[in-house]
């Protein structure tokens, strides 16, 4: 528990006691100017790219094109060089308005669903009794190595076509090309193995005696998952989630091939880096889009990251 | 004799009719979700409703799945109830994995054997392809520099700043968050924002907005075109991918630090030992597990690399190729089924070793627990 207090991105909870005698034990642990300068020139370093975008997407086309975005910090309270225009052409021009909603279509099913998959399998290789459990499990984790390009093509030729072996129809052309559903399931399919993995590391290190009272209880495996896993997994639930979400949501390459790159159901990533095929000097248009991408992923990042740390290490680091 | 065949059949009656009450659920709910969804699908509705139907369907639709089928279950007669269940748990994701995962990978195996539209099998010129073409030999050595170097960096920066945030008495959170903070952002959004730092003008097409050459130009220098310098480009695209990563290794590796136990650090510096000597000697080789899971994720990650070359443009003309991107070319752009299975064939037999220290490393973990 203290490694999970201890690995949260922003502390909110009370620091670890470990952590506290650290730092009261002696001067020699915590940092000097060295150590701060250090990290003050990191994060810097780190900060630049995105500052830079950041106020390119507000200041004028033609101040934009003429100079530097650093400039702006000579006189930053001219008020005339900052606008909301690129934002507004972003959303109306640009299509960034729809391609929002396809991507938020695309993204929760593509993350809900995967987690629930993975929570039913992970809980029947932890807790249940059947042939072949652990060969499974291994050869589950064994895919987490297959490169995603590589199911691509065969997966497009399966929806537009079906498949079948001498005759015999295997799976049956279901037109699938082209819509949500699509997507769910490829996103799905590639997004398994990790939450598999992830979700067992948890569900299989939580105590058995809870299981087995629950059991005694009368319990069937279905209620204990529902009543007692699942909340008790929270933390892995959540880290998972996170992953699943920012790699959706910044998928390129999965839509394009599933849903197509038309002008109506083309997601956000797709739309910009179309525009930066279209636009590529239009720099205030591709600032403000790209900034438009961002804003959901960060939003969701920071108010789950308590969970992040917490979800990934559990089971896999011992503290 | 005349008594003994009516229960008998009776309960064959019920047996049959259990057996068609648990087919007929799942059935029943699947047929509901395909009906809603071919709807969806030839509607013309606004959109806003496609999109919020269609998140409702698929929520809510892998929800009622699983219900419709453990209901299904609880119908069966009593003694195959608990043998058919953990099927019923594990039986949607290994079809999924079979259907979109291991099918794949033995389809890919047989394209790569086969020519440009899949026609006639060709033996192994699609390989020879893969290891004489000019572009493509560029493009393996341009992998393994990002294999090496990107998660060389990317830890190694990781570490130092998670050993030394560590020390910090306030702003811990804030400063990791800003590390962390481009893990959220998305290869395209990365792309746009290392291109205005990239950006090249040629004198006479107006003044150069790049970040870097505005620096160059700040020390009289003359500007440069970043993305064409081989072979320092390769660097130039890995420094975004170092930039995008470092955050999640240094995360991790945080979490691996506070959890080594203080008493053998403080034991440490009591026997004299310099804080280097304690990162040295005892961090590391402490947290050295935590390193090698780190590296190896980035190393995978490094080597399926796509979107960034392939959003920063003309790899070929910048000599910037790399096998992932080469691959995604043939197969879309090349139309050339076979050359781009063979690629794809290829980064996975790279993968395989991985996979099996993979492997083996959580059989280890099995017998631990």
């Amino acid at each position: 528990m203290s490694l999970a207090q201890a690995g949260d991105v922003e502390a909110r909870e009370p620091v670890p006691p470990g952590a506290e005698d650290r730092a009261g034990a002696g001067e020699i642990r915590t940092g000097g100017w060295f150590v701060r300068i250090v990290i003050i020139a990191i994060c810097v370093l780190w900060l630049i790219p995105a500052v830079g975008v950041l106020i390119t997407s507000f200041r004028n086309e033609d101040l934009v094109n003429t100079s530097g975005w650093w400039t702006a910090f000579a006189h930053p309270l001219q008020a005339g060089q900052w606008t909301l225009e690129n934002y507004r052409s972003a959303l109306d021009a640009g299509g960034l308005g729809n391609s929002f909603l396809n991507s938020l279509a695309v993204t929760i099913p593509s993350t809900v669903i995967p987690i629930t998959i993975a929570a039913f399998a992970a809980y029947a290789f932890s807790w249940m009794e059947f042939k072949g459990r652990y060969v499974l499990f291994v050869a589950v984790v064994g895919l987490l190595v297959v490169p995603l390009q590589m199911a691509l093509i065969p997966i497009l030729k399966l929806y537009v076509n079906g498949a079948t072996i001498a005759d015999y129809v295997v799976f049956p052309e279901l037109r699938l090309n082209g819509t949500f559903l699509a997507v769910w399931l490829a996103h799905t399919g590639f997004g398994l193995p990790l939450a598999v993995y992830l979700l067992r590391n948890y569900i299989g290190s939580l105590p058995s005696s809870i299981i087995e009272s629950a059991k005694m209880d009368g319990a069937d495996h279905f209620t204990i998952f529902w009543r007692l896993i699942v909340p008790l997994s929270v933390p892995a639930l959540a880290a998972f989630a996170i992953f699943q979400f920012l790699w959706v949501w910044n998928d390129l390459l999965v839509a394009y091939v599933f849903l197509g790159g038309t002008k109506d159901v083309q997601v956000l990533t797709l739309n910009l880096a179309n525009l930066v095929g279209s636009r590529g000097e239009n720099w205030q248009l591709l600032t403000s889009a790209a900034f438009i991408s961002m804003a959901l992923p960060l939003v969701v990042f920071f108010s789950l990251q308590k969970y992040f740390v917490r979800g990934l290490t559990a089971g896999s680091v011992k503290g | 004799m005349a008594a003994a065949p009516p229960p008998s059949g009776n309960a064959l009656w019920l047996f049959a009719l259990r057996l068609a009450g648990a087919l007929a659920i799942p059935i029943g709910a699947g047929y509901l979700l395909w009906v809603t969804f071919d709807f969806l699908r030839s509607s013309d509705a606004n959109r806003i409703v496609v999109v919020g139907v269609a998140v409702l369907v698929g929520v809510g639709g892998i929800f009622l799945l699983y219900w419709a089928m453990n209901r299904a279950v609880d119908l069966l007669p009593a003694r195959y109830r608990e043998g058919v269940r953990p099927w019923v748990f594990v039986g949607p994701c290994l079809v999924l994995l079979a259907v979109f995962l291991v099918y794949p990978v033995i389809n890919t195996l047989l394209l790569s054997f086969k020519d440009a539209q899949s026609q006639n099998f060709v033996g192994l010129d699609n390989f020879k392809f893969v290891f004489t073409d000019e572009s493509m030999l560029r493009a393996i050595r341009n992998t393994l520099g990002w294999m090496i170097l990107v998660p060389l960096v990317a830890v190694s920066v990781g570490l130092a700043f998670a050993t030394l945030v560590d020390r910090l008495r306030r702003g811990e959170a804030v400063a990791k968050s800003l590390i962390f903070l481009p893990m959220a952002i998305s290869f395209a959004g990365a792309a746009i924002t290392w291109r205005l730092i990239y950006s090249f003008r040629p004198a006479g097409f107006g003044s150069n907005i790049g970040l870097l050459n505005g620096v160059m130009i700040g020390l009289g220098q003359n500007p440069v075109d970043w993305i064409s310098q081989h072979p320092w480009n390769n660097l130039f695209l890995m420094v975004i991918m170092v930039w995008m990563q470092t955050g999640f290794a240094m995360v991790v590796l945080s979490a691996a630090i506070k959890a080594i136990p203080d008493e053998i650090i403080e034991a440490a510096r009591i026997d004299g030992a310099s804080e280097w000597q304690v990162f040295r000697r005892i961090m590391v080789p402490t947290i050295l597990p935590t390193i090698v899971v780190v590296a190896t994720y980035m190393v995978i990650n490094a080597l399926k690399v796509f979107d960034i070359v392939f959003v920063m443009g003309s790899a070929e003309l910048n000599q910037t190729e790399v096998v992932a991107e080469r691959m995604i070319r043939w197969f879309f752009i090349g139309g050339n089924y076979g050359r781009g299975a063979a690629i794809a064939v290829v980064l996975f037999i790279a993968v395989i070793p991985v996979m099996v220290w993979n492997v083996r490393r959580f059989r280890e973990e099995e017998q631990i627990r």
